[in-house]
């Protein structure tokens, strides 16, 4: 079993529902270790169907949305299928600027998301 | 435009760690708050700095600890501006690739530059490409006194 340090992580039926201890995504070090946990739940422990719940986080940098590109391929590369909800406006203007919000499946809230699956 | 009006200007030097410029972006970002800047433009400030800072420590400078950034800021009550050089060779910015091509959008960096110049007014990088000069203008909140200086 993993320790996750950056990472709450919880299941709702099928769907790993994972959420981010850090307000503030930005740290190079931190960055690090948050992708390296979130591609471990893909890589290693197989899971499919991810929910990034973004409430917790009011800032991250394009650093962080890297480990997030990265982190959509594996899960597509796995058969899987990854979706974000409750950004923040200002977050999702970042998501927006940088064309993101095309690449990724955004939801307004869990629930949403949830049922999305 | 006249270099008047500044009300607050910050100098500082340091070596190329990791993190190094959280104390500073902290002072900036506080300041910025004293002075009734509200939160969305806060935002866009902390992305710009922070993208710029990462961009000098790891890319101009190759986390190098013996090379230093420095970093000037200044603000006015209509305005904030900032100067981030790093002591590498430069890079031309017209060479980064976009990357909100279609080809281009699951590459996993490359968009600190294109925030940069979303969220700020003017990002101009010297000629050699070590040395970044942005500015915000304030806009006015609504309801709130707006305390611009002259121009």
């Amino acid at each position: 079993m993993v320790v996750h340090r950056r990472l709450e992580v919880s299941e709702v039926g099928d769907v790993t529902v994972v959420r981010f201890v850090d307000r503030k995504i930005l740290d190079e070090a931190n960055i690090q270790e948050l992708g390296q946990e979130l591609y471990h739940l893909v890589e290693k422990e197989g899971r499919k169907q991810l929910l990034l719940n973004f409430s917790n986080v009011e800032f991250l940098s394009s650093a962080a949305l890297g480990k997030l590109i990265t982190m959509d391929k594996k899960v597509k590369v796995n058969g899987g299928r990854l979706q974000l909800s409750n950004i923040r406006p200002e977050i999702y203007e970042v998501f927006a600027i940088t064309k993101l919000n095309k690449l990724f499946d955004i939801k307004d809230d869990e629930a949403a998301a949830l049922e999305a699956f | 435009m006249a270099d008047n009006g500044w009300t607050w200007t910050l100098d500082r030097v340091f070596p190329s760690a990791t993190g190094a410029g959280t104390q500073l972006l902290s002072e900036m970002l506080e300041r910025l708050r004293g002075e009734g800047w509200d939160e969305q433009q806060v935002f866009g400030v902390h992305l710009a700095v922070e993208e710029a800072l990462v961009n000098a420590i790891r890319h101009g400078n190759d986390s190098d600890h013996k090379k230093c950034v420095h970093v000037r800021c200044k603000l006015s009550p209509s305005r904030f501006w900032v100067r981030i050089q790093d002591e590498g060779c430069g890079f031309d910015p017209e060479d980064v690739p976009d990357c909100t091509e279609p080809d281009r959008l699951e590459t996993p960096s490359g968009r600190g530059i294109m925030l940069m110049r979303n969220f700020m007014n003017r990002v101009e990088y010297n000629e050699c490409g070590n040395c970044v000069e942005m500015e915000k203008h304030r806009e006015a909140a609504a309801g709130g006194a707006d305390d611009r200086a002259s121009e």
